[in-house]
């Protein structure tokens, strides 16, 4: 049973077996749970992520306040022109991850991963990277047991809440999970998983919780998209085989000092950050009153 | 890894909090459960953090959604209110300290078809979890994520064993059993989690002991 990253890729390498069977056999070994049946539910929640990032592209939606609402919309027209700076397949998926992030602000449905106000990261980032790379089901599933492998050690060793650890711990998490799971869709290695969520993580580290009138709405889209593109460019980095050098359980542990450290202001109490500004101070009144 | 993956890959929930909307369905949801009789009206007491940031996130349309029996993924939860007025519910939230208890706190009160009234309150302590920490003035601590039994009994000699043995007749595993009485003699309450699916006949077998006075299965 492993406890860390290290002790997971370990595993698998002296087992001789691939990092999602030993995350597999883990959450059967905890749950009792058999392997059809968490298939079958991880299925049922890579449905509604894929819904949730695509059903904003085309269509606002409606929240309190509505501070991102057309968000999606405006990014995925931008992309269908064909003519952006960083291209298409990073333009989808900040398109993609704008959108759950409009669904989840709209009251509609989502899956959190790790938390609701990340939701938006592993459905684009593993949904555009899957349809690059022409992956399976069965390899996208696999993949996604991988991401949560990451998210059940960070939550173990550090924290995913935004309360306790700031934005780096929800979307800095989220963006390192997806990391991993695009590593392992391009048939990387256990070590290079290891290290693009390393790489991911130092890549956010202090990054504070500031929500707007406390609102689930802004930076977090924002954040949202910059993490799931931190993700796949973080992925890309250790597939070519650089190294986070300090290894990704330190980073995790460094995460969790940092996180605890920060003030309580800038932990989702909406009282520091750019919810502190003088228009975000103005926003909250107009959507709340006084 | 004791960290079940899906807790990382899930809830699947509307948005756009775990703790302030998905939790706050749970909440009202397992309340209007354990009160176990139909109800015309409902009051939501709010504390701490539910009542100061909660509208922004849908609390009080999750708490009422919840009431009615919505499950946290269901998108009907926005609609709550106009939900409630076409299943003729009345409704009310208002502000309240309860205490040291939980910043994500709430009392719920319902107001029975039959006349009763029943009190429960609650927190939701993050990630979609919940806890019930008081039903009618007792204290409890139901979670609600394992099949739970909440039986209210007199407190008399040989009830508890009667309830054991009607759950070993079901082959049913007891994981975690809690007894609270406020005074000796008196009506005493009893939480059995358990690891296995609970047969809604268990609740009529139960029901039909000596100094059993109520029985609920709650199933999340």
């Amino acid at each position: 049973m492993y406890k860390d990253l290290k002790g997971l890729v370990s595993e698998a390498e002296e087992k001789g077996l691939s990092m999602h069977r030993i995350v597999l056999e883990d959450e059967i070994e905890l749950t009792g749970n058999s392997e059809g049946l968490i298939y079958e539910r991880l299925e049922q929640r890579w449905q509604i992520m894929v819904s949730s990032a695509l059903r904003a592209l085309n269509e606002a939606q409606e929240m309190t306040g509505s501070l991102i609402s057309g968000q999606s919309k405006k990014q995925n027209s931008y992309n269908e022109k064909g003519s952006t700076l960083s291209g298409s397949y990073i333009n989808s998926i900040m398109a993609m991850a704008l959108s759950s992030c409009e669904i989840n602000a709209g009251m509609g449905r989502i899956c959190a991963a790790p938390t609701a106000g990340s939701c938006g990261i592993i459905p684009a980032v593993m949904y555009a990277t899957s349809e690059k790379l022409g992956s399976t089901l069965g390899e996208i599933l696999d993949s996604l047991l991988v991401a949560g492998g990451i998210g059940a050690i960070i939550t173990k060793n550090a924290t995913v809440s935004g309360a306790e650890g700031g934005c780096q711990a929800e979307c800095g998490a989220a963006g390192a999970m997806a990391a991993a799971a695009a590593v392992y869709l391009a048939g990387g290695t256990p070590e290079q998983c290891e290290n693009a969520v390393g790489i991911a993580l130092m890549n956010c580290m202090g990054l504070v919780c500031d929500p707007v009138a406390g609102l689930v709405q802004l930076p977090c889209s924002y954040r949202n998209a910059s993490q799931a593109v931190n993700a796949v460019i973080s992925a890309d980095m250790a597939l070519a085989g650089q190294s986070s050098v300090i290894p990704a359980d330190e980073v995790i542990e460094s995460m969790y000092a940092v996180g605890r450290r920060l003030p309580v202001e800038l932990k989702e109490t909406a009282l520091g950050g750019i919810a502190a500004t003088p228009t975000g101070k103005r926003l909250k009144k107009q959507i709340f009153g006084a | 890894m004791n960290i079940s993956i899906f807790d990382v890959i899930g809830p699947v929930m509307v948005g756009p909090s775990s703790s302030h909307t998905a939790g706050a369905v749970k909440l009202a949801r397992i309340a209007a459960l354990i009160s176990g009789k139909p109800f015309y009206r409902v009051t939501f007491a709010l504390h701490g953090s539910f009542a100061k940031t909660g509208v922004g996130h849908g609390t009080d349309r999750a708490l009422l959604a919840g009431a009615m029996g919505l499950d946290e993924d269901n998108e009907m939860i926005k609609n709550a209110y106009e939900l409630a007025e076409s299943r003729g519910l009345e409704y009310e939230f208002f502000e309240k300290d309860l205490g040291d208890v939980h910043e994500n706190s709430c009392e719920m009160t319902f107001l029975h078809d039959d006349g009763s009234k029943s009190v429960i309150a609650g927190s939701s302590i993050g990630g979609g979890r919940i806890l019930i920490t008081g039903i009618d003035g007792v204290k409890t601590d139901i979670s609600a994520e394992q099949p739970t039994l909440l039986i209210r009994q007199f407190d008399r000699k040989g009830v508890i064993h009667r309830i054991t043995k009607a759950l070993l007749d079901c082959g049913i595993n007891i994981g975690v059993m809690r007894l609270t009485r406020e005074e000796r003699g008196n009506i005493a309450t009893t939480v059995i989690e358990t690891d296995d699916f609970l047969p809604p006949e268990l609740a009529e077998t139960i029901q039909a002991i000596e100094n059993i006075i109520s029985v609920r299965i709650i199933e999340s």
